[in-house]
């Protein structure tokens, strides 16, 4: 081949602008290979984006997600409370395309071949990996609430626990909601996605009723014996702001919906609602939880910490909600974004034949609403400790706010633009 | 690939800044992990109200991080994520985004 002047030129800059885009060469260069992502939200964005940039493109990435666009889960709840639009959640996956050369597939996965390295899409046809990554997310337990087993069922009791949908049709039961109405939200045991969330849900519940609908009420059936996440932040914002509109009610586990009746039915009562919200009890996502992959309480992946591998299955890496959470680490996708980052290195290590960072650190922040303004967090950093081969929680590190304040309100919404560029931009 | 000079001089200086690291890539992997609210690579989303690291003279965000981390600069969280980094850590961070233009 005859390389002229202008060929090199062109060459030379377009060298200049990937190497502006991807940063500086590094050790996980030497790596290449074929790596399949399944799930584009918070972790499988992330990882993908992630070994694009650090491989400088020499890790080719596939990317299937059954949905055409990312809606985020953090911040659909001011959708619910009329603060936002699905809209202000919703991003794009054309940079990942286009600006990273991720081949994004619209498709799901349906089986997994870990010995052979294949994957089964449901449109038809397989695709062959190097290595595999799963960020599938939660599914719900819908056998343990009979009643909401049918499709039909799920449409009119809703969980607006997957961004998208749900979540504007959530919305609209609201306000369609006579005032002097009641909405009934019930939490799982935990683990579940987004420990803070349901609380905060019920915040901006209130926050909306208490201008639009005064006479109405919010009630919070939880399955856990405390609130799981910022305890005394919620229950003072919950008395200074809502005190006559929010009721809160511990120990109080779902056992089934009379969907007709909207009623809520528990150990030792039933609870009617003009709108029922039920987050069902959930576990790791289809793809992971029923492809034969070692699972902990039959719900969630066990994964090597200095790898995010599944145990027991080489090459299929697991990130997010889906797998079983180091102590004190939630199920978050702040959370999900750092999994995909550890992972990203681990696999352009091993792709290179190297062995992984040996001391991999995460760390996590989370923002919830109280009203419309004031915001409050929760954040925590996890190092991995070599005796109990997992990530511990850095103690005197981490801790929640001081007091509601507008600042983290906005904090919250700059985090949202930083985390979403971070994963999709 | 091969970088242009000046890229290729940056390189090296973050190479150079890390090179007793076992692992090269140390201080790029530890500051993925400020990355979520700080922009990747430092570069945060302008007007998003988040301090963009990128370029940052490495002592002065140093010091800003020993300063979160013994309380003497208050912070809404700062003061309690740069607790759950050595100092090591944090020094491997600031070089990080010191070489990031």
């Amino acid at each position: 081949m005859i390389i002229n002047r202008r060929d090199f030129l062109k060459a030379s800059a377009g060298a200049a602008a990937m190497a502006a885009l991807y940063g500086c060469a590094s050790g996980s260069s030497k790596a290449s290979g074929h790596v399949l992502v399944v799930g584009g939200g918070y972790g499988g964005a992330t990882v993908a984006k992630y070994l694009r940039m650090w491989s400088q493109g020499n890790v080719e990435v596939t990317l299937v997600e059954r949905d055409a666009e990312f809606i985020s889960c953090p911040i659909s709840n001011l959708v619910i409370g009329g603060l936002k639009t699905l809209a202000d959640i919703t991003v794009s996956y054309d940079n990942l395309k286009n600006k990273w050369g991720v081949r994004v597939i619209e498709d799901e996965v349906t089986g997994i071949d870990a010995v052979s390295r294949k994957v089964k899409l449901e449109k038809g046809g397989e695709l062959s990996y190097d290595r595999l990554v799963l960020s599938p997310g939660v599914d719900f337990l819908w056998e343990q609430l009979p009643g909401l087993k049918s499709a039909e069922a799920q449409r009119r009791i809703l969980h607006a626990w997957k961004a998208g949908p749900q979540t504007v049709a959530l919305r609209k039961q609201l306000e369609d909601m006579k005032d002097g109405g009641v909405y009934a939200i019930t939490i799982p045991r935990a683990p579940y996605r987004c420990p803070p969330g349901p609380y905060e849900r019920a915040c901006l519940v209130a926050n909306y009723f208490k201008t639009a609908k005064p006479r109405s009420k919010v009630l919070i059936l939880d399955a856990n014996e405390d609130v799981q996440s910022k305890k005394a932040l919620f229950m003072k914002a919950w008395a200074d702001l809502y005190p006559d509109i929010l009721e809160y009610r511990p120990n109080n586990e779902l056992r089934d919906v009379d969907v007709a009746g909207r009623t809520a039915i528990l150990e030792f009562d039933r609870v009617k609602a003009d709108v029922l919200n039920v987050i069902p009890p959930q576990r790791a996502g289809q793809i992971a939880a029923t492809t034969g992959l070692k699972l902990i309480n039959k719900r969630w992946v066990d994964v090597d910490w200095l790898s995010m591998e599944a145990i027991g299955t080489p090459g299929v890496h697991v990130l997010g909600d889906a797998i079983f959470p180091a102590p004190t680490m939630p199920k978050s996708g702040h959370m999900a974004n750092q999994h995909g980052k550890l992972a990203a290195a681990a696999i352009l290590n091993l792709l290179a034949g190297e062995e992984p960072n040996p001391d991999p650190v995460l760390m996590n922040t989370c923002y919830s609403f109280v009203d419309g303004k004031n915001g409050i967090h929760v954040a925590s950093v996890h190092q991995y400790d070599t005796a109990t081969k997992t990530m511990q929680p850095v103690k005197g590190a981490g801790g929640v706010s001081a007091a509601r304040n507008e600042l983290e309100g906005k904090a919250a919404l700059g985090w949202a633009q930083n985390i979403w560029a971070d994963m999709l931009a | 690939m091969k970088l242009p000079p000046l890229l290729a001089a940056i390189c090296l200086t973050g190479a150079a800044v890390s090179a007793s690291a076992a692992d090269p890539d140390l201080g790029r992997n530890l500051a993925a992990t400020c990355a979520s609210c700080h922009g990747t690579n430092g570069k945060a989303v302008p007007g998003a109200g988040m301090d963009a690291l990128a370029g940052m003279e490495k002592e002065k965000l140093l010091q800003k991080l020993k300063d979160f981390k013994s309380g003497t600069k208050p912070a809404t969280v700062m003061q309690q994520i740069s607790k759950g980094y050595t100092d090591e850590q944090m020094d491997r961070i600031a070089a990080y985004f010191a070489a990031q233009n």
